[in-house]
């Protein structure tokens, strides 16, 4: 460990976009699709809601770009951090 | 050609590209058998990830799951997607950067313990058991199926391919293979798809038709909205109602996705890409490759579910559900268009009575009323014939007559098409078995597609069980080789020994799996005979208990080793045995032991669960029993020593990855 105070800042902005992250991960999921189905039948896409299309495809297409910004997010922290491979 | 000879060609193309690509890729090392010698480019390492993922159940039975279950089954859509999510962020990375061999063998240097090494090994060997048990009982159904063999005969042939390319090419053989495997299964899944689409939404992308028009009615109506009218005209629930109960439908989707990232077959996956920033982007590509299928499946599901209601009430088409007459037996026999339904009545996965001797199949959800007077009847039937010569026969002829009574006064009550069931001379359900699994295997035919696109849905299906079942056999072999015997008996072994033992530890587990697929516990065995079908039935609960255990045992150890460096050896152990135990017993309580019938202490029903949770609900909470026990114990035992602290602090940060070193 060469450097420990860098390596405690990355982690640290590591754990703060792991919990952005999640928070997207949990809302476009358990939020729109399960949760809030209800309070948002409102709104209709192509024939059924909201809540109906995030359960069954929105959610898949917002892990995936998740996924990517991630990681594309931390390759830039890690070389702002000067820890990259 | 006959469809026979077509599904042997296409079926045998295919097992010659993985013996052809397994032979070229065979593993010379233990680091080439354990993590194919970490040098698989990320989006080829997220072909092989999908492949190993999705297994026979993806294929063949989630669509009809769907389609039965409408948006309550969206669980599994959401679930297995999800799980990615929190590999990319939560654990790939990080056990990427620990550059071992292992999940097992993270758990004993993190927690520096053999012990804690052990029971990890313990986890994973019974989740991955009761995982591979599943997908045997689907090789062996999907082989006997398309080759037209006994499925003791197809479990034969299947454990044979696999242990011919899965022994010599270890985790670097499987991995290419699986590529192979993934592109064959994803073209068999989605030519049907976008030919379905194309005919009900005029849609080429599924994705789209699914929130598309329907086309034979020019579009105006939604095809969702036709879908719905037409399943609730028969009396079935709207597919896209909301009917399942709130907390369940979330601690199953939980469960689901933390299982999903505890998964040892799945997490190897990621040890095998060259660099930290490959794990991260590596579990994205597997994830687009997953979601070519996953986002499909619904379209496939409800097309193929309206393909099917309408195909037995022509009138549904253009127009309303009863404005002509229900399918007859006449057309079935005579119109070629309709040939699938008697060759799939063949499997029994498909069936039709002509209860009311009209020569029409009414298909229609019976209301409760009707459906348990019906049963009620035929009981009292089977006892008359049943009862010995000499019985007292009064009684029970007097029960039928009473059975009888019962019976018309619900057909006098229930109503089809406004009228009641008694007005029009209807007795019940006349398409009285319709599959799951139907929704996929009779796809193409169903929708008039050639003969060799049928022959690629048999390949395709058959790839993904393979795939499956070869990641699931190395997770166990290497379980055993490197962790119990190089890490606990003989540390003392030879890379080439070790190697050897890796093998021989692959055949064991072969043998093991076809074993526990000829003699599955409890009541698959049971259902696997009687239905010729990959029948979700009997799948599930077992895959759904791999899940739950994976998301109760591996998934918070992980996440405790990488983000905590106050959780002990001590609290680990009595994390996992909690979240194990818990998590079994939960299972078997309501499912029988070992999933053995009438072993079960309480009934399977919303009213005899704990808190309303159902047993495939149950993951997060034994997470959440393995996340306190930890905590608990590891704040009364001694912190961990300064080597693990700094253990920890290099896994958080990519620097500094190499090579994994076979120490």
């Amino acid at each position: 460990m060469a450097d420990k105070t860098s390596s405690n800042a990355y982690w640290a902005a590591n754990v703060r976009i792991i919990i952005i992250s999640m928070i997207v991960w949990f809302a476009c999921s358990f939020g729109l699709g399960i949760l809030l189905r209800p309070a948002l039948s409102g709104i209709s896409v192509g024939g059924a809601d909201l809540g109906f299309w995030f359960a069954q495809n929105g959610a898949i297409y917002v892990f995936l770009v998740l996924i990517f910004v991630y990681a594309r997010v931390m390759n830039k922290v890690d070389k702002d951090h000067g820890v990259e491979e | 050609m006959d469809q026979f000879t077509l599904n042997l060609l296409v079926i045998g193309a295919s097992f010659a590209l993985y013996f052809g690509i397994a032979f070229w890729a065979r593993a010379g090392s233990t680091a080439e058998f354990y993590a194919a010698g970490q040098g698989v480019p990320p989006v080829m390492n997220g072909m092989a990830t999908a492949a190993d993922w999705m297994s026979a159940a993806s294929f063949i039975s989630m669509a009809g799951l769907i389609a039965f279950g409408g948006y309550n089954n969206s669980v599994f859509l959401m679930g297995w997607t999800g799980g990615y999510v929190l590999l990319a962020l939560l654990l790939a990375p990080y056990l990427r950067k620990f550059g071992k061999f292992t999940v097992p063998e993270f758990v004993g240097d993190r927690f520096y313990s053999t012990s804690a090494r052990m029971v990890a090994v313990i986890c994973l060997i019974v989740i991955s058991v009761t995982y591979v048990i599943g997908q045997m009982v689907g090789v062996g159904v999907t082989f006997a199926r398309f080759l037209e063999v006994s499925t003791t005969t197809g479990l034969l042939i299947g454990s044979a391919v696999v242990f011919a390319y899965a022994v010599f090419g270890g985790m670097k053989g499987i991995t290419y293979t699986q590529v192979a495997q993934y592109v064959v299964l994803i073209i068999a899944y989605t030519i049907p798809a976008i030919f379905i689409s194309l005919n009900l939404t005029g849609n080429f992308l599924p994705q789209l038709g699914l929130i598309g028009g329907y086309a034979p009615q020019g579009g105006e109506v939604s095809f969702l909205a036709k879908l719905d009218q037409v399943v609730t005209d028969l009396g079935f629930t709207a597919y896209t109602a909301n009917t399942t109960n709130m907390l369940n439908m979330f601690l199953v989707t939980m469960s689901l996705m933390i299982g999903t990232a505890g998964l040892p077959h799945v997490i190897v996956r990621f040890f095998t890409v060259p660099k930290v920033s490959d794990a991260r982007s590596s579990a994205g590509w597997a994830l687009v490759f997953i979601a070519l299928l996953y986002t499909v499946a619904p379209a496939v599901g409800s097309m193929a579910r309206l393909n099917i209601t309408t195909t037995f009430w022509p009138g549904a088409v253009a127009g309303e559900t009863f404005s002509a007459p229900a399918l007859s037996i006449a057309e079935i026999d005579s119109n070629p268009e309709l040939a699938w339904i008697r060759n799939w009545e063949k499997t029994g996965l498909l069936a039709f009575s002509d209860k009311n001797g009209d020569g029409l199949i009414q298909y229609f959800n019976e209301p409760k009323a009707l459906a348990d007077a019906g049963k009620a009847l035929a009981a009292a039937q089977k006892a008359l014939t049943d009862a010995a010569a000499d019985a007292d026969k009064a009684p029970l002829e007097a029960a039928i007559v009473e059975a009888t009574a019962a019976r018309d006064a619900a057909l006098a009550e229930a109503t089809l098409g406004g009228k009641t069931l008694a007005e029009q001379g209807i007795v019940g359900n006349e398409l009285t078995t319709v599959n799951n699994d139907i929704m996929v295997l009779a796809n193409p035919e169903i929708a008039k597609l050639p003969g060799w696109v049928i022959a690629l849905v048999a390949a395709g299906g058959l790839a993904a069980a393979l795939s499956t079942a070869a990641g699931l056999l190395l997770a166990i072999s290497s379980a055993i080789s490197h962790d119990l015997i190089k890490g606990a008996l003989r540390p003392d072994i030879s890379e080439k020994g070790e190697l050897l033992a890796a093998r021989i530890s692959m055949a064991f587990a072969i043998a093991l799996a076809t074993w526990l697929g000829l003699n599955p516990p409890g009541f698959a065995a049971q259902v696997v005979a009687l239905a010729f079908g990959l029948a979700a039935a009997t799948i599930f609960p077992v895959l759904m208990m791999g899940i739950g255990l994976a998301a109760a045992t591996i998934f918070p150890v992980l996440m405790m080793g990488i983000f905590s460096t106050r959780v002990t050896k001590e609290g680990a152990i009595a994390g996992m045995i909690v979240g194990l135990i818990a998590t079994s017993v939960y299972i078997f309580m309501y499912l029988g032991w070992f999933f053995i019938p009438g072993t079960n202490w309480l009934p399977n029903t919303p009213d005899a669960h704990w808190l309303g949770i159902s047993p495939a609900g149950f993951g997060p909470v034994g997470a959440l029993l393995n996340f306190a026990v930890a905590y608990v114990v590891s704040m009364m035992t001694k912190e961990p020593p300064r080597d693990v602290q700094e253990l920890i602090q290099s896994i958080r940060v990519p620097k500094g990855a190499g090579k994994a070193v076979a120490h």
